[in-house]
């Protein structure tokens, strides 16, 4: 494998204090190459999400490390850390600012980092994501779902950033919408040669997204497998097997 | 054939309000606020309010032309005269013109009611946003301050703030603001609690977005329209309470044509000469309304969640 | 297929809007025996507002309107409200989506169930908490004397989606309606709560509609299924039929979704077509 450009070691991480200490991940490690797609699947409470805040600096409570290109991340995380890293969220109904107007939802990444040509790269992040310039004249809640994602998006990628982190991306979105932005993310990452981590419940997106899965639950990774060890069920764990007989079928008992 | 451009250009800009997509930014800021103007129009008590208000600041603008007389000026020939066609509302005991006096009262009824309003609002906006994002120490600091404000009865308060300044309005008006900021805080911080751990802020962190930024340009604009609901809702009571004050004399000074005033001197002949006192109080709970019925149909205006 | 049990003919649903009234559903017909009917459909299709109108929740603004809405011979369209409150959860029950807002926060599971047996049938107090144990025994809750004394916010999404499947069906329902059941559970813990519906289900006959956006979902389990697109059912087919579809927007709906046996490059984004929409008014 060549130098990864992201590597987890021994990350935990704790919320809580004392009786009431609830461990979310527990020494999750993991390392992505360069333009590479990495998946972590797990249900609910299983810590996936957590990963991805404590890599953003959402949250700074860890402990382990966050290695990019092999140094660690700062803690606080600082500007040439979020130049580098960026994140799309689950939910384009609570991502957007309700009451700014999308151009200045996209303006605020470009004034925080002093780019120039500000219009040019908000009009050109937004046909890259696939929406007519005019969308920058709307607010959020002028926008359908897909729209909204692709809003977000397009912010993510404003300041062309290396990593993104995607957290849950489509399963607020229906099916035919999640197709297109599915698509779309496969086509930015293969053309800016862009290296994903990707969070997500569903075993289809993740499959059909990311070469390599790495399966977690209760904070603990338990297994690490490619997905066409996936697809054919060539799985080690119990955990895993359960997980994918369960996604397959919807009955267990049929 | 004259006025077909004037009514091209207005359906023009009808269209261009209407649009579906706006093309500018100045299109798209503009759309909102026509909305909201629509959404106002359809709400009759607010409009009614709304009337009321802009009536007042005409009247605060260009009161001194409506009247002949002048607000101090005494004449005891005419003194306690009932309401008449030289008086219309009557005089007051030293043969003052009472419509005269309350026309002018409007421009100090006003003027104290904005100032207020601009005091305590940022005051109010900029502690409780602040608070409420940062949390830790900042927010006990500001929280416990706005209890102690909290604690006591608004009135109370302003009565010992021009206890310790003086009498006069711009104490008073002093006085009031300091009573009306920590309801608007507690109000600002509770809404900037709901927004701190939502993903758009978390989404601006993660452009490297400073807490400044932060506070100032996603949090406060959240908290924005429910102060302004809630200081034109409270506008009622700031009037009230500086009539209160000058009710009491320890706010505007006569002969100043203070509604407050007006009516506490009115007082000792509301059983023989009534318009001396109703007048004024009619004038207070007037412009109280207003606001009240304004701020209600603000609410619905200035929340575009169920839009 | 015997008598329907529940019968709709041209159910119309339109909300007020600013230009005059906007539909939620454009004419809608089925026919329900004993069986599972699968409403499969994207957000704004009208499945879930078809599950409403037929429980009469929808809100008062909303215009409703039908040739015919009948539960096995009583006319759910013109029934007074007071009917309808004992038909509601006695004879049609609901099973939403999340248990930890249809459950009330404030009781046990136990209170819970045991009012909802008394409230529909003529139960005596220690008969309902009889029933109620039984029933949770019913919904493979291993230790229900334990679990009767919990409140909602200490069940796992599981539980309380079996908890919620006890208290509705313990009137004996003729029909249920369950709008999304799975939807906020996890993967490995969807088939079990399946599993339960419809053992509970056929148990007692009744009839069951499915609302999901599941197609793969609702194609398991289902034995019929209605395919809605914009108000309107664009297709009907047997639910083993459905990854055989013919109506494009159902084969563009199986197209959309990431397969699970083999690698794609790119996937099927359906187009909407107009005509869908237009075809039955004509």
């Amino acid at each position: 494998m060549t130098a990864p450009s992201l590597e987890i070691v021994n990350l935990s991480v704790a919320f809580g204090s004392d009786r009431a200490r609830v461990q979310a991940v527990d020494n999750a490690g993991f390392r992505v190459a360069p333009g590479e797609s990495f998946g972590i699947i797990g249900e609910s409470g299983s810590g996936k999400s957590t990963i991805l805040r404590a890599i953003s600096g959402l949250n700074d409570e860890y402990d382990g490390s966050v290695l990019i290109d092999g140094r660690a991340a700062p803690r606080p995380r600082n500007k040439a850390f979020f130049k580098n890293v960026q994140m799309v969220f689950q939910d384009p109904y609570s991502s957007l600012h309700p009451r700014r107007m999308i151009r200045a939802t996209l303006m605020e990444p470009l004034e925080i980092h002093r780019f120039d040509r500000r219009d040019e790269r908000i009009a050109q992040a937004l046909s890259d994501v696939g929406l007519a310039p005019e969308f920058a004249y709307r607010y959020p809640h002028q926008l359908s779902g897909g729209q909204r994602q692709r809003v977000a998006v397009a912010r993510a990628l404003l300041l062309e950033p290396r990593i993104m982190l995607l957290d849950e991306p489509t399963s607020a979105l229906d099916v035919s919408v999640q197709a297109g932005v599915l698509n779309l993310l496969n086509t930015l990452r293969l053309s800016r040669g862009l290296t994903y981590v990707m969070v997500s419940h569903d075993l289809r997106v993740i499959a059909h997204m990311c070469s390599r899965i790495a399966v977690m639950t209760q904070g603990r990774i338990v297994e690490e497998l490619s997905a066409d060890d996936l697809r054919s069920q060539n799985a080690e764990q119990d955990y895993t097997r359960e997980l994918i007989t369960a996604s397959r079928v919807a009955l267990a008992a049929e | 054939m004259t006025d077909t451009p004037v009514t091209s250009s207005r359906t023009s800009l009808r269209a261009w309000l209407e649009a579906p997509a706006a093309s500018t930014p100045r299109q798209a800021r503009a759309q909102a606020a026509w909305r909201g103007w629509k959404r106002l129009l359809a709400n009759r008590a607010a409009l009614a309010g709304l009337i009321v208000l802009i009536l007042l600041v005409v009247i605060a603008a260009i009161g001194p032309l409506l009247t002949p007389y002048s607000p101090m000026s005494q004449d005891l020939s005419v003194r306690l005269q009932p309401p008449s066609m030289l008086h219309p509302l009557g005089t007051d005991d030293l043969g003052r013109d009472i419509m005269t006096r309350i026309l002018y009262g409007a421009r100090i009824t006003l003027m104290m009611a904005l100032l207020v309003a601009l005091i305590a609002g940022p005051i109010g906006l900029i502690m409780g946003a602040t608070a409420g994002y940062l949390g830790g120490w900042f927010d006990i600091v500001a929280m416990r301050l706005v209890d102690i404000f909290l604690s006591f009865p608004s009135l109370i308060l302003a009565l010992a703030f021009v206890a310790a300044l003086g009498p006069g309005i711009e104490n008073a008006v002093i006085a009031i603001a300091l009573s009306a900021w920590p309801p608007i805080a507690r109000l600002a911080r509770a809404e900037a609690l709901t927004v701190r751990k939502s993903d758009y802020i978390a989404a601006s962190r993660l452009q490297g977005a400073s807490s400044t930024r932060l506070i100032l340009r996603h949090v406060m604009p959240i908290c924005l329209p429910s102060v302004v609901i809630r200081i034109t809702l409270n506008m009622a009571g700031i009037i009230l309470t500086a009539a209160g004050l000058g009710f009491l004399g320890l706010g505007a000074q006569p002969p100043s044509p203070e509604w407050g005033a007006m009516l506490a001197s009115g007082r000792q002949f509301m059983l023989t000469n009534w318009w001396l006192a109703a007048t004024p109080g009619a004038a207070i709970m007037l412009v109280s309304l207003a606001f009240n019925l304004l701020g209600d149909g603000l609410r619905d205006v200035l929340d575009p969640r169920d839009e | 297929m015997s008598e329907p049990l529940l019968e709709v003919k041209n159910l119309r649903v339109a909300y007020p809007s600013a230009h005059g009234y906007s539909d939620a559903l454009r004419g809608i017909s089925f026919a329900l025996g004993r069986e599972k009917l699968g409403i499969v459909g994207e957000s704004g299709s009208g499945k879930s507002t078809a599950g409403r109108a037929v429980m009469r929740l929808l809100p008062p603004k909303a215009r409703v309107t039908a040739d015919a809405m009948q539960l096995s011979g009583v006319d759910l369209l013109n029934a007074s409200e007071r009917k309808m409150r004992d038909i509601r959860g006695g004879r049609i029950a609901m099973v939403l989506q999340d248990p930890r807002y249809a459950l009330n926060p404030l009781k046990t599971v136990e209170s819970q169930i045991v009012e909802s047996c008394r409230i529909h049938t003529r139960a005596s107090r220690s008969e309902a908490r009889d029933r109620a144990l039984a029933m949770l025994e019913d919904v493979r809750i291993r230790d229900p004397q334990r679990v009767a004394r919990l409140y909602p916010h200490e069940l796992s999404g599981g539980m309380g989606q079996r908890v919620m499947i006890a208290m509705m069906l313990i009137p004996s329902p003729e029909l249920v309606i369950a709008d999304e059941p799975t939807s906020a559970l996890d993967v490995t813990v969807r088939g079990q709560i399946l599993d339960i519906l419809n053992e509970r289900v056929e148990a007692q006959g009744a009839g069951l509609i499915f609302i999901s956006h599941d197609l793969p979902l609702v194609g398991d389990f289902c034995d019929r299924v209605l395919v809605m697109y914009g108000g309107q059912v664009m297709e009907e087919l047997a639910a083993h039929e459905l990854a055989r579809a013919t109506h494009p927007y159902t084969r563009a709906l199986n197209a959309s979704l990431p397969p699970l046996d083999r690698r794609v490059e790119e996937l099927i984004v359906p187009e909407h077509d107009p005509e869908w929409l237009s075809e039955r008014r004509a």
